[in-house]
């Protein structure tokens, strides 16, 4: 019973996907997409932020670590940033965070900052397939097992 | 006599230093021993697990435990503690966060045995002998704790209530620690007992630190000869002030050496590491992205850096073992 089940589980991955867009261009591109009745890997789950620059990495970190199977950040291409530059500082961090999940065994296909302005939906989709296709292959993200991630701290105060 | 509150100190994956500060304490040791019983504190004392064991549950006021939980005698030790302690204390990097012994999580059993029993250039071991949990020799039964995959914090083992941070928590934060417990004054439960924001606030460098700081390249404390006044960060010394929680009164600041982040994060940040290098990466002074990735590739070990004391705290916890792998 458990081989046909896994079998089945396998043939079956499907990746999660979690997005993070930014409110003027990616978001705008997969909502263009949208519009314009186009089909692509329905693998993601899109988060609006107001800027790439916002992606913390904690994000993608507590992504990965509730399950997500890939992590796409989206942003303005360079020069066209709403803030000036916020997808600048996004770029920076996202060089150092791909190589810090680099060296905790995450492979470099499940995460990705792609800049798609909001006319882009062919790349949009593009994207999206090719992410979900190599994740596909990959296979599931899994923590370790006996890997508890501690609960989150108790706030102490809340800011004002 | 006997209404003195009972307090006990155990040490599990640690070096030492966390009972050094204890020792550190200097007269203000001799106030804490007049005011409690200290039954319990193996590097110090000659008291057993047996003695811990026969008293009742909820006996001791206070057991402060320092060190990473990776052995099955370490865990059961924790758990007994949890028992017979009415507050349960994380003291020290180690038990809040993993601390230097949660670096461990880049590898497993398996590679650590194979490197520190087989392979180390010191060692000879022509047979491959590596430590069991049991093992018969003359007739007799000798056994030894299992040896986990995984290091752990106290708080990813039992409940904790109290976290004296530091590496090794320093003079000022243990005795005002020990003055809060004894006087009954607590913080809610699950409280860092330290101060909610970051070093740099309490850095007499502060003033030093550009508005507008970047940089260009990430050195380290061997390579440059640093002011003694001017904010690291400002001279490309990787400070983790910015992301870690005062408290320690900047002691390494003062000794001209950056902050490497032992007090572990504000209450208001899930994962030290990711939010130490995002702050120090947006610091990058290009927009280029290979000159990007030539500033930070002066940084030589990331996780090591900014995981120093938290990889077992962190969201993903461990590196990741390849599918199919056991714990």
């Amino acid at each position: 019973m458990s081989d046909t089940d896994t079998t089945e589980t396998a043939a079956a991955f499907e990746p999660t996907i979690v997005a993070f867009f930014c409110n003027w261009c990616t978001y705008l591109a997969a909502d263009l997409a949208g519009t314009s009745r186009m089909k692509y890997a329905p693998n993601a789950r899109i988060i609006r932020v107001m800027c790439s620059g916002r992606v913390d990495p904690q994000f993608v970190f507590d992504a990965f670590a509730k399950g997500a199977d890939g992590v796409l950040i989206g942003g303005c291409h360079p020069g066209d940033c709403h803030y000036q530059e916020g997808n600048t500082k996004a770029l920076r961090r996202f060089t150092l965070l791909r190589r810090m999940l680099t060296d905790l065994g995450v492979e470099e296909e499940r995460i990705r900052l792609e800049w798609i302005s909001a006319a882009e939906a062919d790349r949009l989709r593009d994207v999206m397939n090719e992410m979900a296709d190599q994740i596909r292959a990959l296979g599931p993200f899994r923590l370790p097992d006996g890997a508890v991630a501690p609960a989150a701290p108790r706030r102490e105060e809340v800011p004002a | 006599m006997t209404a003195k509150p009972k307090v006990a100190f155990y040490w599990l994956a640690s070096c030492g230093g966390c009972e050094e500060a204890v020792v550190d304490l200097a007269e203000d040791l001799l106030g804490v021993a007049d005011a409690v019983d200290i039954v319990f504190w193996p590097v110090a004392l000659d008291s057993k697990r047996a003695d811990v064991e026969a008293m009742e549950d909820g006996e001791i006021l206070a057991a402060f435990v320092n060190g990473a939980v990776r052995t099955d005698e370490q865990e059961e030790m924790v758990h007994l503690l949890r028992r017979k302690a009415r507050v349960m204390v994380a003291f020290g990097s180690c038990s809040h966060m993993g601390g230097i012994p949660g670096l461990a999580n880049l590898w497993d059993k398996e590679a650590i045995f194979d490197r520190v029993y087989r392979t180390s250039p010191t060692t000879d071991n022509p047979d491959g002998v590596v430590p069991k949990t049991e093992y018969a020799s003359n007739g007799h039964r000798v056994t030894l704790p299992g040896f986990h995959d995984t290091v752990r914090a106290l708080d990813q083992v039992t409940t904790v209530d109290y976290v004296v941070p530091g590496c090794a928590p320093t003079p000022n934060i243990i005795a005002a620690a020990v003055g809060a417990l004894l006087s009954g004054d607590l913080p809610p439960a699950g409280t860092v007992l330290a101060p909610d924001v970051a070093l740099c606030s309490e850095c007499d460098r502060r003033d030093t630190k550009p508005d507008d700081l970047t940089i260009t390249e990430f050195k380290r404390p061997h390579q440059i000869i640093a002011d003694e006044d001017t904010c690291l960060l400002a001279q490309g010394l990787l400070c983790l002030g910015p992301a870690t929680r005062a408290g320690c009164g900047a002691l390494c600041i003062g000794a001209n050496m950056p902050c490497t982040g032992c007090f572990g994060p504000t209450s208001s940040v899930r994962d030290h590491g990711a939010k130490a290098a995002g702050a120090i990466a947006s610091l990058v002074g290009a927009d280029d992205p290979e000159e990007i990735e030539r500033i930070l590739s002066t940084i030589p070990d990331p996780i090591g850096t900014f995981y120093r004391y938290g990889l077992p705290h962190s969201l993903l916890v461990r590196k990741r073992q390849p599918a199919g792998a056991t714990e």
